[in-house]
């Protein structure tokens, strides 16, 4: 089968014609398949909803229980069939509970890698690299400036930052599903044992992360209502970024405003965000991991999406492997 | 290198003052010599280094790398250091250790023209993205990471307790690495011996008066003396070295070469330099924009030499030949000064003279109606008072001309309309206000108009050089306490208001004139803006 014919962009997102289906799709849809809980990936108001355990259960811890009208939990490795097409669901090591999504008819088999990663993560499922004839690869990081830094010594740097300026509390922004989780959890790798704090907006998350069996130690809610300015001196409050303009992050004392993101690579972004101590901590691919991966898995094809497409096809099409980019519409950019 | 890759990081994104000051403290405290002696030389702008082109450096990298991809990057990026950094390829394998930043710079000093492609592509392998950034800044000559001279000195100063001004003292007189100032700052040796103390010292500033200030004082305990309009600055001449500096320590001795050829004393004075004749060729003196054309120039013409011949009127004097005088009085160190410019050249040199008056209310009659119109008020200084650095309070103090006048530092501009629409020209100003050590700006007020199109220039340029952040059509400029744009801002009145966030509303504000010669934390104080509200 022609895999153009097996899926195909919309403006809702991709979509599987002989499956009747959308993978993440950024419309409510009649059925969707899900790769992970990003809102931008996952959004409410579908009718039926294919994804693994862990997605549907942060789908439903931030938009509620009834986020859809049914669900349907894919364990990982496990072959559905939709109306003859079929679908597996496979670690993408980008979030807990992520998965690439393998969709396969009549001897095609094409993987939708979603958003994924290759660097260790104590927090995410790690991920597996399937033979396909299309893999469909994300770009997010597609330049060959992005070389993401080993994350531990990067956390090395929080540490040596909390040791010279004990008295300013160090704000990490991060976002809220992953991010701030992994953020922790290394962290704790370092040896920090000290109770980290957290924004209200990450409680229940990292509640759910803990639930799953993800140690990420002490942690307490950063409301200054409660507490003097002078408590969080030298102390690590993690939230999402967002949350650091606004009055909420007035109250500590002398902040000192760090951001853990792939994005955190290029100076000027650092700048333009106000950031004094950039994390270069990221939960996706970088340029080294996104070519490795593509020559591992050796696909026929590769098809590009959300994020520097041209690059990575340029590059694609130096080594001799067929590539195009998918213009897909409503992914965030800047999401990591 | 890593740690000085690291220091440069984490202060190009550090604003506060003191938080610069840990950083390089902590970084000269843990950092071996003469690795940190390069530092301080690569910070405060000493570093003498081999420079790389960019178009080599461009090269090499497109040796490696598809041309299309490195488009893509550098589009990206938007810096070439940068892009390069972090797209470099070393080979695979077993990765060497780093070279120290003195071995690089040793490196780079030793290149020719033969091997220099070899020597940049290995250090480039051998370093890590941020450490390959440090040294293709360093190697390309572009190193701005908000740091001022005075500031890595004031954290020399604050880590061994020794007053700043001794340090500056020597400063002049020492070279990269510095190995014997951190063995002195550490109490390991002696104080560095200068082989001449044709040096700089930190200059005497006066407060801006208020009338407070002069009920309290007794006029026959104070001298005055017009205060003239060109830049301050500090003549040291000890044997064959002769020095110019500026008012901040700046060496500008290349600019001036007519006045110091003229040099044929040994001393350290204090004045003012102008443009045009002294009083004793009894030719005028011209304007601030006549002395406009002589600063800031590397080569200097003999039409400018010619046109607007410089000379220094003298203020004061320092050291007499070796001898510091600076603890006598001010009425001694005059008469000696008075008996060196009297033998002195005198196309080059003249004394300031003193003003006579018996009240205050007969100074301020002389200080409406100058006699001179490159006067621009009068300077009341203790008869007694000993020459110290920086503003001691209750010595000295500058009473200026009307109308009002300001240091501010420029914070944000906007772009002008009609003609100016292409030019950034409506400014906002602040001044300092909170503690020592964490002053910040609070803006006072806006202006557009008061400069010459030529001035327009260097401000527009200072803008689009110089963003930190946009907002619509407005941009937020570099303003810390060393880097920034100080304008001296004129005005009319000024009166208290609720509606403006620094709690006062000046009247008529222009930009009376650009203080390159300025740093920003020199600008005035919030207080010194409330001392003003009312006074007339």
């Amino acid at each position: 089968m022609d895999a153009e014919q097996l899926l195909s962009p919309r403006p809702e997102g991709l979509y599987c014609r002989p499956g009747g289906f959308y993978i993440d799709p950024v419309r409510p849809v009649e059925r969707a398949l899900i790769t992970h809980g990003h809102s931008d990936h996952a959004r409410p108001g579908h009718g039926a909803v294919l994804a693994t355990r862990r997605t549907l259960d942060i789908m439903a811890l931030r938009y509620g229980a009834d986020f859809c009208g049914s669900e349907q939990a894919a364990a990982f490795g496990e072959t559905i069939n939709i109306n003859g097409v079929t679908v597996s669901f496979h670690p993408a090591g980008h979030v807990l509970g992520s998965a690439q999504i393998a969709v396969e008819m009549d001897g095609t088999r094409i993987v939708v890698s979603g958003d994924y990663k290759r660097s260790p993560d104590p927090t995410a499922e790690a991920f597996e690299p399937i033979a396909c004839d299309v893999f469909i690869t994300e770009a997010t990081f597609g330049l060959p400036v992005f070389r993401h830094p080993d994350p531990d010594k990067e956390m090395g740097k929080l540490i040596a930052s909390l040791k010279l300026f004990p008295e300013r509390t160090h704000m990490i922004g991060a976002y809220a599903l992953g991010k701030a989780q992994r953020v922790i959890a290394l962290l704790r790798r370092k040896g920090y044992d000290a109770p980290i704090y957290i924004h209200g907006s990450l409680d229940k998350l990292c509640r759910y992360y803990q639930s799953e069996g993800i140690d990420l130690g002490d942690l307490r809610p950063a409301t200054v209502e409660k507490s003097e300015r002078a408590d969080y001196r030298g102390a690590v409050v993690i939230g999402p970024p967002s949350s650091f303009s606004d009055r909420w992050a007035r109250r500590f004392a002398e902040p000192l405003i760090g951001f853990a993101s792939g994005w955190m690579m290029v100076r000027q972004r650092v700048r333009q965000r106000g950031v004094e101590l950039p994390l270069i901590i990221s939960d996706h691919c970088d340029w080294d991991e996104l070519t490795a991966t593509i020559r591992e898995i050796g696909p026929q094809e590769v098809w590009v999406t959300h994020g520097r497409e041209e690059a990575l096809v340029r590059w694609c099409s130096l080594n001799g492997i067929a590539a195009k980019p998918l213009h897909l519409v409503g992914y965030e950019d800047e999401g990591d | 290198m890593e740690a000085f890759a690291n220091l440069l990081d984490r202060l190009v994104l550090t604003p506060q003052r003191n938080g610069k000051l840990t950083l390089l403290a902590d970084y000269f405290a843990t950092t071996p010599d003469p690795d940190r002696g390069y530092a301080l030389a690569a910070l405060t702008g000493t570093l003498d280094i081999h420079l790389v082109k960019p178009a080599l450096i461009r090269q090499l990298v497109l040796e490696q790398m598809d041309p299309e991809l490195f488009r893509y990057s550098y589009d990206y990026v938007g810096d070439l250091a940068e892009t390069v950094s972090l797209v470099w390829q070393a080979p695979p394998g077993e990765k060497p250790e780093p070279p120290r930043l003195s071995a690089v710079v040793e490196e780079l000093n030793g290149l020719s023209r033969s091997n220099i492609r070899t020597h940049l592509r290995a250090l480039l392998d051998r370093l890590d993205a941020s450490g390959r950034y440090a040294f293709l800044k360093l190697a390309m000559g572009n190193l701005r990471i908000g740091v001022s001279a005075r500031l890595a000195k004031q954290t020399l100063a604050q880590m061994s307790g020794i007053d700043i001004t001794e340090i500056e003292t020597l400063w002049h007189g020492l070279a990269p690495p510095y190995v014997d100032l951190f063995a002195w700052l550490e109490g390991r040796a002696a104080k560095p011996m200068l082989a001449t103390p044709a040096i700089f010292h930190s200059v005497m500033l006066a407060h801006p008066v208020g009338d407070e200030d002069l009920k309290k004082m007794d006029p026959a305990d104070y001298l005055a003396e017009w205060k003239w309009d060109g830049i301050r600055v500090q003549l040291s001449a000890s044997g064959d070295r002769k020095k110019l500096y500026s008012r901040s320590g700046d060496d500008i001795s290349e600019t001036f070469p007519d006045v110091l050829e003229a040099v044929d004393f040994e001393g350290v004075i204090d004045g003012e330099l102008l443009i045009g004749g002294t009083a004793r060729t009894n030719s005028p003196t011209q304007t601030f924009s006549d002395l406009q054309q002589r600063l800031n120039r590397k080569t200097v013409t003999p039409a400018h030499l010619r046109d607007y011949p410089a000379f220094i009127r003298a203020y004061d004097l320092l050291f007499e030949g070796e001898k510091d005088v600076r603890g006598e009085g001010l009425e001694l160190r005059r008469a000696r000064l008075g008996d060196l410019i009297e033998r002195a050249a005198h196309d080059r040199f003249d004394l300031s003279p003193t003003v006579g008056f018996d009240s205050w209310e007969s100074l301020e009659k002389l200080r409406l109606d100058p006699p001179d119109p490159v006067i621009e008020g009068v300077m009341i200084k203790r008869r007694e008072s000993a020459y110290q650095a920086g503003r001691v309070k209750g010595e000295w103090f500058k009473w200026k001309r009307d109308p009002y006048l300001i240091d501010a530092v420029m914070m944000y501009a906007q772009r002008g309309h009609g003609k100016r629409s292409s030019y950034y020209s409506d400014f906002t100003f602040g001044v300092w206000t909170g503690p020592p050590g964490e002053e910040v700006l609070v803006p006072v007020g806006k202006a557009y108009f008061g400069f010459t199109d030529e001035e327009l220039e260097v401000l527009d340029k200072f803008v689009r050089n110089n963003t930190t952040d946009r907002f619509g059509p407005v941009r937020a400029v570099r303003a810390e306490a060393e880097k920034g744009f100080v304008l001296e801002v004129a005005f009319e009145g000024i009166a208290l208001s609720n509606r403006h966030k620094s709690g006062v509303a000046m009247r008529f504000p222009r930009i009376a004139r650009l203080r390159l010669d300025k740093p920003p934390i020199e600008a005035d104080r919030l207080e010194t803006l409330m001392g003003l509200v009312g006074e007339r």
